[in-house]
């Protein structure tokens, strides 16, 4: 019987998903320094469940993107810089070049438990600074160059424009089905290794994969 | 072999008066409203090729980007019509007044809608998730024939069950036992397939049932379901998509009740069964007792199909004869906040 403290099966229950999002916002805390930290955003404010366990998502929001030309294809991930605040300048960001608008985009993540296929799904939706959503044929033009194709292969079966379970407006979502089976190949290591994943490294490692769509990198280190 | 209870929810419709926004209207005099019969298992963009004609002399020259919305809220146009009438109308009006929208899409709260296509893609995709909560994967939605996944919408699209029941099969969906048929089919090979979890022993004892679970709360009592006031915006309604787990326990029925109070834990209870009995024999309690039972909320109403349920039905009855095509069961419920 699954105690919740491992993965089987490359899924989630609700509990495991808690502790899994504490634990990597944590290890994002500690080496991805030049990013802001998620923060856990509980559904008790939000809708009107009280359950035992503590339900909710994790948020990282206000992520300035700035994107480089076409043809830099040295470094695929995005030019993430951080905005301390409103009214200080960013600290220490690198403008390759302005994007095509000449404008900054700001996007909001969201991981976001899925009762109903048990795994972790992220949702994001980018605006200029005037607050303007910005529509998916601007934000390919920020993604890596590589999710772009396999987003031209599919319309309907990658990033999708849906509803945020919570929050009543439109988001741009990954599509879950799939997610159980390239989790259980990473967790292939641990279980020839005798034990089964951890449940603690379940969103590190599914984000090590699912942040590159979106050209969010994290650190090796955070894999440990 | 389609029972009445499902005849009766694919018959079921809304008869719709639908008035175009004075801000569409170029014409003078404004174009009298369109009378619509909208099935209760169909979605509002599928209804515009009857609704456009009606105004289409009135319209100001440019491009169609439609939208409805019942008193200033816009609808979710991935709702099942007869979900939206059931959640947005404490008191059912009929015919239900709507306003359509020929422009000014509002796309910072609706996702958009691109016709016939996005509604298709939609009814799949809940089909697919519906498919993964019963069976564990969703293999037999994808493996369909291109043919077969259009005949299935389109059999959808008019209201068409016989044709419907021809082709659902294919999905493979595991079934629900009925509560009152379980004994006589517990022997049956196919009724113990996918849908029910199973333990060591065999003994059938989870069942995951997709349920999609609307809620509006209110504060206070009110004297007339008419007087409950209509929601301004849609965070007036927590939605929830989750499945309900099914328990099966020897001897006990799961009801409604059951499955809606497990998605809201802080439900259990009904405080007028409890309230007017001698519920305390420990009198040191008492003055507890009544703090927990205020903190208690109360499910007033709970519409199925337009149908106001009676809570004590048992819960696998209303998953197997009341759902909609793509196998989820929706349910609108009106609350009444716990007090704290």
């Amino acid at each position: 019987m699954n105690s919740g403290r491992e993965v089987i099966d490359g899924r989630l229950t609700v509990e495991g998903f808690s502790v899994a999002a504490r634990a990597f916002a944590d290890k994002w805390k500690t080496h991805n320094q030049s990013l802001p930290p998620w923060s856990w955003v509980p559904l008790i404010n939000r809708t009107l469940l009280l359950s035992n366990q503590e339900e909710g998502y994790l948020s990282l929001e206000n992520i300035l993107i700035l994107s480089s030309l076409e043809e830099s294809t040295e470094d695929e991930s995005l030019n993430v810089a951080t905005e301390c605040s409103e009214k200080e300048e960013p600290v220490d960001h690198t403008i390759l070049v302005q994007n095509q608008e000449n404008e900054a985009h700001y996007y909001d993540f969201h991981i976001v438990y899925s009762a109903s296929y048990k795994v972790p799904v992220l949702y994001f939706r980018g605006y200029c600074s005037g607050g303007q959503p910005l529509s998916l044929d601007v934000i390919k033009k920020d993604l890596p160059s590589c999710s772009v194709s396999l987003l031209l292969q599919s319309k309907w079966t990658f990033i999708t424009q849906e509803e945020h379970p919570y929050l009543n407006r439109p988001w741009f979502k990954l599509h879950p089905c799939g997610t159980e089976d390239w989790i259980k190949l990473l967790s292939q290591s641990s279980i020839s290794a005798g034990c089964q994943m951890p449940v603690e490294l379940y969103l590190v490692s599914w984000f090590s994969v699912v942040g590159q769509v979106v050209g969010l990198r994290i650190p090796l280190e955070m894999l440990n | 072999m389609a029972n009445e209870a499902v005849k009766y929810v694919w018959e079921g419709a809304i008869p719709l008066q639908i008035h175009l926004h004075k801000s569409d209207v170029a014409s003078h005099p404004s174009p009298p409203p369109a009378l619509v019969l909208a099935p209760r298992i169909g979605y509002l963009p599928l209804l515009i090729p009857h609704i456009k004609p009606y105004f289409k002399d009135s319209l100001p020259p440019g491009e169609d980007s439609i939208w409805f919305d019942y008193k200033g809220v816009p609808l979710k146009w991935y709702i099942p019509t007869g979900v939206l009438f059931d959640l947005l109308c404490a008191e059912p009006e009929r015919p239900w007044n709507l306003t359509v929208h020929f422009r000014g899409y509002p796309s910072n709260i609706l996702i958009p809608c691109e016709g016939e296509d996005s509604v298709k893609w939609n009814f799949v995709n809940s089909l697919k998730e519906a498919q993964y909560i019963i069976n564990g994967n969703c293999k037999n939605v994808m493996n369909m024939s291109q043919s077969d996944q259009e005949d299935l919408w389109t059999s959808v699209m008019n209201g068409d069950l016989d044709a419907y029941t021809k082709l659902s099969p294919k999905l493979k969906m595991a079934t629900i036992e009925d509560e009152f048929s379980r004994k006589a089919s517990l022997s049956s090979p196919q009724s113990r397939q996918g849908a029910t979890e199973m333990d060591v022993a065999g003994q059938i004892k989870t069942a995951r049932v997709p349920v999609r679970l609307y809620v509006r709360s209110i504060n206070q009592d009110f004297e007339n379901i008419e007087d409950v006031p209509g929601i301004d915006t849609w965070d007036d309604i927590s939605y929830l998509n989750r499945p309900v787990e099914f328990l099966r326990e020897e001897g006990k029925c799961f009801t409604l009740r059951n499955a809606i109070e497990s998605l809201l834990p802080e439900f259990i209870g009904d405080r007028a069964q409890t309230s007017g009995e001698e519920r305390s024999r420990d009198d040191d309690n008492t003055e507890e007792a009544d703090g927990l039972l205020r903190e208690m909320g109360e499910i007033k109403l709970a519409r199925i199909q337009g149908i106001e349920m009676k809570l004590e039905i048992p819960f696998s009855w209303v998953v197997n004869n009341l759902m909609n095509p793509e196998f989820y069961l929706h349910i609108s419920v009106l609350v009444k906040a716990p007090q704290r």
